[in-house]
């Protein structure tokens, strides 16, 4: 089974030079650990950055230059600042080339759930409604089941959505899967140490798997 | 040029009044106007309408007004980290609109641009869909479903701004940018408040992120304590 830096190393495989990349607040942050050094990658934050770079040295965060997540970062060189409306209309406008987000349910046909659990939690869903509406390459990145053990993939999605038909492929502890265009999960990948009934286990919705299914390399 | 400034945040806001709808700049804590919502405490005005990115958290920023109760409606599109906003919400004390935050930053750019109506294919088929017109667009290709949402009517835009000069010109610093530019053009009345003044001339006309003409009213903050939401550092 992966864990969470085990599923960032393999969305990192997903990522090719020269991209454009919005990555999420939690696995999908650890990615960018993994993104090969030699690869050219500008990382976007929402709140109006292109050229994301790592964390500050003790003593140099500034609370003028902050990511998404309200975290301190730094800029890197070539680095471009901008405001919230120009932001999203580079995400709309599809300059953007792959989003990274996380997921509380994804359904079959590719919806995706990550916003509010009514009448418990509340947070609002920022930038995800828009992410997910208008990236062409949404990767979600999520624990397939949750402390009770249920699935998180499911024939339809339980909570309130943030986007539908939307999420072309999905990345958990138990392995790799792409959404079909006519609805299912198709298993490509499978978790080192998980077999093909644990994956039948951890899927409530419809699960497709063809041939052999190799094992995760990471 | 007509001289922007007044004198301080209590000049600047003596028009704001029960029942206002202001916008507030910032993202999380970042770039937030932090003299004004101070003032409007002081003020002690009621039943605001209040539309920002975040609530600030429960001791800063906008956490401030909802503590003192003074917010009646809150439109914004994430409010984590703020306990009492939460309370508030859950127990029906205060309204909420929660808006996809890019179609919050543009509901502020077409206020400001004078356009009233814009499609956007973000919350199509989800709770924010509800009640709104959904319209099948064909454009570069692609036919997809569109909200028609609608550019904010806001009394007051308040934002803040590193440097600005007397005739209102501003120009914002780093990541604090965020909602305060297309804000500053969307406000009846856009106020805002900045670090430094400067002479004018001394700001650059091709470096000005906002011309003048959006803004009413400019003053200095008398002291920022720019409040850091998450410090995540590294080693040297």
């Amino acid at each position: 089974m992966l864990d969470k830096n085990g599923i960032a190393k393999r969305i990192a495989k997903e990522v090719r030079d020269g991209m454009f990349v919005n990555l999420g607040i939690g696995i999908p942050t650890l990615v960018s650990n993994y993104i090969p050094e030699n690869y050219d990658i500008v990382l976007q934050s929402e709140n109006g950055i292109l050229g994301m770079g790592p964390f500050p040295f003790e003593g140099e965060e500034n609370a003028d230059i902050i990511n998404a997540g309200k975290q301190t970062i730094t800029l890197v060189k070539g680095a471009s600042i901008f405001d919230s409306a120009t932001s999203f209309g580079m995400i709309r406008a599809q300059r953007v080339d792959l989003t990274i987000l996380g997921a509380m349910e994804v359904s079959e046909n590719g919806d995706i759930a990550n916003w509010k659990i009514p009448g418990k939690m509340v947070k609002g869903m920022g930038g995800a409604m828009d992410l997910v509406a208008s990236a062409q390459n949404i990767i979600v990145a999520m624990q397939q089941v949750n402390k009770a053990g249920q699935s998180k993939l499911l024939s339809k999605c339980e909570l309130p959505l943030t986007g539908v038909k939307c999420v072309k492929k999905i990345v958990t502890e138990f392995g790799v899967y792409d959404v079909l265009p006519q609805g299912g999960f198709k298993l490509l990948e499978i978790a080192p140490g998980v077999t093909i009934d644990d994956v039948k286990k951890a899927t409530a919705g419809k699960l497709v798997i063809e041939g052999d299914v190799p094992v995760i390399a990471v | 040029m007509i001289n922007r400034v007044v004198k301080n945040a209590e000049e600047a806001l003596k028009d704001v009044k029960d029942g206002s709808t202001i916008m507030l700049g910032g993202f999380g804590l970042c770039g937030i106007p932090e003299n004004s919502i101070a003032q409007l405490i002081k003020m002690g005005v009621k039943n605001l309408t209040c539309i920002s990115n975040n609530a600030g958290v429960d001791d800063f920023g906008l956490g401030l007004l909802l503590q003192s109760r003074q917010i009646k409606k809150m439109i914004a599109s994430y409010v984590g980290e703020n306990d009492e906003f939460e309370r508030q919400m859950l127990s029906g004390e205060l309204e909420v609109e929660l808006v996809p935050q890019g179609t919050l930053a543009t509901r502020c750019m077409m206020a400001g641009y004078g356009i009233p109506f814009f499609p956007t294919p973000a919350g199509v088929g989800t709770e924010v869909a509800q009640g709104k017109e959904v319209k099948s667009i064909t454009w570069r290709g692609q036919t997809k479903d569109y909200l028609i949402e609608k550019a904010f009517e806001s009394d007051f835009a308040i934002v803040k701004a590193w440097k600005g000069d007397s005739a209102g010109n501003l120009v914002y610093r780093r990541t604090a940018r965020n909602f305060n530019q297309p804000m500053a053009m969307a406000g009846k009345i856009t106020i805002a408040e900045v670090e430094e003044i400067v002479e004018l001339g001394e700001l650059d006309p091709d470096h000005i992120h906002t011309p003048g003409i959006f803004v009413n009213r400019i003053f200095k903050g008398e002291k920022y304590e720019k409040r850091i939401e998450q410090i995540t550092v590294r080693k040297k």
